[in-house]
Order: C-alpha cells, then structure tokens, then sequence
C-alpha cells in the first residue's frame, strides 16, 4: 500500500507537467515549431522507433557509455585498490591523481581529439576520464577507511594478505565503491551525449544537434526524455545493486 | 619435563619494559593492570601484531619469525570486530574455510562450538542484529573456531551489564576447562580476575610485578603498589562459618560476628576495602547487621580523602573517607565511632590454595 502511494506520489506531478506542457502547446501562445505539444513528441518517438533512427543512436550512445564505464570503472576500482592497501603507492599517485580530477571530463576533448583523433575511440576515452578518477577517489576513501582492527582480527584468524583483501577490506569497501560507480554511471551519459554533440556523427547527441539545425524541436526533445531515462535507468541498476550486495549495513 | 605453552623471555618494545613470563597448559591467566600498562600490546606480541625484542616461545619452540596469521592463535579483541558482512554462520566458520576445511567439517565445528556455547538459533543473523552479549559469544566462538592452542581475550566483557558480565565469565571458565585451551584473559577488573583466574598477573608501566594465584596475589603483594592497585584491603581470618539462607553466612572472623555473601563454599578469609567501610560518631540506624563499635586510633591527614585506623576488638582496620567529612564530623584520634561494613562490598576468599 505505502508502496503504490509513493508511485501515485511520484508519478502525479509528472502527469501534470504533461498537461501543463500539452495545454501550453496547444494554446500557440508560443510557436509550435519551437514548443511542440507533449502528443507530438510522443508520435515523434514513435516514428523514430519504428524508423530505426531511434534504436540505432541510442545503440551507438549506450555502447560508448557500456564500454568506456567498464573500462574507467575497472580501471579506478584496480587502482584504488593499490592505492587504498599501498602506503607508498598512495602517498605518490595522490597527489598527481588530485591535480587530474577537478579537470571537467569533456576538459580533455580538444586534447584527445589531437590525440585519438574523431573516431569511435574519443567517447569511450571521454567516458573513460569522468568514471576512472571518481571511482578510484571513492576505492581509495572506501579502503583506507575500513577500520584496521577487521584487518587485525583477519590476520589472528589465519588469512594471508590476499585472503584479508578479499574477504574482508574489498567487501567492507563495497559500499564506498559502489556509491561511485553509481554516482558515475549517470554522468556517463551526460558526458557522451555531449562528446557526440562537438565530434561524433552519430548517437543520441549527434541525433539533437541534426534536429537543431533541422528546427526539429520535437526529436529534441524525444532524445532529452531518451536521455533523462537512461541517467535514471543506469542509476537505479546501480542502486539496487547496492541494496543486495549490502544487506548488511 | 613439561615446557610452558607461552614464554615470553625478555621482551622489549615502546610499550614493555622488559617482560618475563611463562603461562601453563591450560592455564586461565589473568593480566591484571591499569589501562597504559601494556596489557594489549603484550598480547599483540604474542598475536604477532605488535613489534618487539626479545623472544616469544610457544612449547618452548620461538615462533618470532612466524607471522600472525600462522601463530595458531585466538584472539578475542577488546571491541570484537565481528566482521559486519558476514553472518553468524560466516563469521565463526571464517578461520576455518580460510585453512580450507571442508563444508562439512565446518559445518560440524559450527554446530558443535555454537552449541557449547549456547548460540544455535543465532546463525543466520547479521551482527547488527545481535545484542552486546550475543556479540561477545560469537566473537568468542569465532575465535575458538581454529582450534586455537593459546586463546587470547582482551578485556572482552567490558561493555556489559555487571549481570551479563558475570554471566559470561562463568561461561568462559566452564568452555576453558571443557576444551583445555591455554587462555590469557586482560583486564583491570579485580573481581573479574579473582573470578576467572587460575593465575594472576599484576601489570604496571609495561612490567609485570608479580604473578601468582588470586589469593596469593591478594594475600601476600610483593610490593606497595601491587597492594595500592589491590585498594589495601581489610583481611578478616575467618574461625566458622554458618549457612544463615538467602545466600549468607554469619562468619566468625577477627572475633566478629559477620553477615557475609555465600555461595556453598566455607569460608576462610573476608576481605573488604577501605573505602567501602562506613564510619559514624552515632549509632547507625537501619538493620544492626555488621555494625561494631570502635575507637579511631590514627589519622592520616590529607585534603581530599582521610586514611583512619580504627580498633575493633583489639584488631587494627584501615578506612577511607573524605576529608571534609572528617573534620565536619569533628574525628581525631581517640574518638569512639560506629563502624559498618557494606554487606555487598564484603569479598569471601573460600579456596586455601596457597596455604
């Protein structure tokens, strides 16, 4: 019951932001070409599915996103193990790792551009740069902070360096972990739909910036609602990830 | 010849100062001191955890080269530090799947240890759903899980109600003796150490200053701050002892008659502390039950508490009391007083071993 009253909850300001939106449309007070009612929008995204414009772009988008998180996940969660169980490793990456991470991760496009070049590479190593420093930042953090006793109390019981690693610091880290990974995996789109705006042509950015320039307001905003979808859709993974692997907290 | 299970021989580090030391197979000893005496580092010596010179032996063998994880040791630690993301089950079974045990080894060693121990129907949960006493009695299961030779506890029942305290001690001794384990248990609790303690161990400054039984620890301290540590006590011989129900006795002791707590054993001494000895110029009212005239005989001025002898029939007792009380009651040396000893304060020493 509690359930369902946070559904109604939720969804009846959505519902009426949608008619707020269709009534405000239809009104013309502001030209349709510019501001299509919600119904447009909806026909539009309907066409676009069976078209194939749609699914095709979002596969584009969704496997930069898939491949450049993964990728910048593992890569942080690798090194922030390092990092969070290496003293010395910690004292000298630190440093550079903190002048690195306030660095906007569509900071480094024009340099990969030079670099990579304007191919399928560039959004994946985008996506790469806003997933690896978050997630590492929040391994080293979550490891540093398990409480050194369990490690103690690991080690009286007969674990070996790596069992104590496995069993006890990496689980009790999870959480930390996971959070970032979370945290990051809605950023992820953010960060590609921009990167195939400036350099990619295809995509669900790539998508937004042709309706621009083709005054095709309502496909824009088919890929914003495609967009705000995904962001929640990845996020909720995430979250009831957490939930089960941390029943225990 | 039968070689002690733990030596320690002239261990050093930042926080001991030279410390020797044998524990019998067996043995329940007791490491006895004031928190910043060493006790914990001197465990985490033997554990491994802790750096120093000198020489640990296990069956007269050196195991300083031996890392922590393969001293063959368990630790109860002072907070537990039962692992969170484990349940019961896990926890306990922990040392064993790390050895690689097969599941059903362990799960007749879980079966056999939560048993002993009363913890059954506790598998399953997670340790944020165990109460403080439950938690102690897994972590003393996890740690009893490895078949450990030595089982080190570091002031494990600090944190519980004095009733689930005394509980517990008398649950460890009986899991002590009936799986033979050679234990060193830390804390700077008299009564717990004279109620579990096979041995005692007076700890101070990183030292040990004497080592034997409860009683002669308590009967015959080596030096004046064992005796301090101890609170000075009062010892009353005791001449008979009869049953009187509800738990007491009346005990003929230093020609009085004594109401006293009793537990079944005759007794042989009484022992109480000064502090936890009334004095009043006037008869005390309430129950006339270990109430004795007396006659100050000495004073020890001082500014916050007041050391005073006093003569009960023609025996010498040491009392404390504040100082602003002494000189509002207007007390010095002659003055006839009442004296009271608080039933509850009054210890009872039944076992003669070191006569």
């Amino acid at each position: 019951m509690t359930r369902m009253k946070e559904g109604v909850s939720w969804v009846l300001p959505i519902l009426f932001l949608i008619l707020v939106w269709e009534l405000i449309a239809q009104s013309r007070l502001v030209p349709i070409y510019l501001f299509p009612p919600f119904s447009t929008v909806m026909l539009s995204l309907w066409l676009l599915t069976v078209q194939g414009v749609l699914p095709h772009n979002l596969a584009s988008s969704l496997l930069r996103v898939i491949a450049g998180f993964v990728l910048g996940g593992l890569a942080g969660v690798l090194v922030g193990i390092a990092m969070g169980v290496n003293s010395k490793l910690n004292r000298t990456f630190s440093p550079i790792f903190s002048l690195l991470m306030p660095i906007p991760a569509l900071g480094w496009a024009p340099l990969f551009m030079l670099w990579i070049g304007i191919n399928e590479l560039l959004p994946i190593a985008l996506v790469f740069m806003c997933s690896f420093f978050p997630v590492l930042y929040n391994t080293v953090t979550g490891i540093r902070n398990v409480e050194s006793g369990y490690l103690q109390a690991s080690k009286t019981l007969g674990a070996s360096k790596m069992k104590v690693l496995t069993t006890v610091l990496l689980p009790l880290a999870l959480p930390n972990i996971l959070t970032g990974l979370r945290l990051e995996a809605g950023m992820a789109w953010r960060v590609i739909i921009a990167a195939e705006m400036v350099a990619i042509p295809t995509g669900i950015g790539a998508l937004m910036i042709r309706s621009e320039s083709l005054l095709r307001v309502d496909v824009i905003m088919v890929c914003l609602i495609i967009l705000s979808l995904m962001c929640l859709l990845f996020e909720k993974i995430f979250l009831k990830f957490e939930e089960r692997t941390i029943h225990w907290r | 010849m039968n070689l002690p299970t733990v030596e320690l021989v002239a261990v050093f580090n930042y926080a001991l100062k030279g410390v020797n030391l044998k524990i019998l197979d067996k043995e329940l000893f007791v490491l006895l001191g004031r928190t910043g005496a060493g006790k914990t580092t001197l465990l985490n010596v033997i554990t491994g955890l802790a750096d120093y010179e000198g020489t640990v032996k296990f069956d007269g063998e050196s195991i300083d080269e031996i890392p922590t994880e393969k001293r063959g040791i368990g630790y109860l630690f002072q907070n537990l530090l039962l692992f969170p993301h484990m349940n019961v089950y896990s926890n306990i079974s922990y040392s064993m799947k790390i050895k690689g045990s097969s599941e059903s080894e362990v799960e007749a060693k879980v079966k056999r240890l939560t048993e002993i121990i009363g913890i059954e129907h506790l598998v399953n949960r997670y340790p944020k759903h165990l109460s403080g006493g439950e938690k102690q009695r897994v972590a003393l299961a996890r740690s009893l899980a490895s078949d450990p030779k030595i089982l080190l506890l570091d002031e494990p029942f600090n944190n519980l109600d004095p009733r689930t305290g005394k509980h517990l001690r008398l649950e460890l001794k009986r899991i002590q003796r009936q799986l033979g384990v050679t234990s060193i248990f830390v804390t700077h609790n008299l009564s717990e150490a004279a109620e579990l303690a096979d041995k005692i161990g007076i700890m101070n400054d990183g030292r040990i200053l004497q080592v034997g039984t409860p009683q002669e620890i308590f009967f015959s301290p080596e030096n004046s701050y064992v005796h301090e540590f101890l609170g000075a006590p009062n010892i009353l011989e005791c001449e008979s002892c009869s049953p009187i129900g509800n738990d007491l006795a009346e005990v003929r002791a230093n020609g009085l008659s004594v109401i006293a707590p009793y537990d079944g054993e005759p007794i042989k001494k009484l022992s109480i502390l000064p502090s936890e000895i009334f004095l009043s110029r006037y008869p005390i009212p309430g129950p006339h039950i270990n109430v004795f005239e007396a006659e100050i005989i000495k004073i020890q001025p001082s500014d916050t508490v007041v050391q005073i002898s006093v003569a009960v029939k023609n025996h010498l007792y040491e009392v404390e009391t504040l100082a602003e009380t002494c000189k509002s009651e207007g007390w010095k040396e002659g003055t006839k007083v009442f004296v009271k000893l608080r039933l509850r304060s009054i210890r009872t020493w039944p076992r003669p071993d070191f006569e």
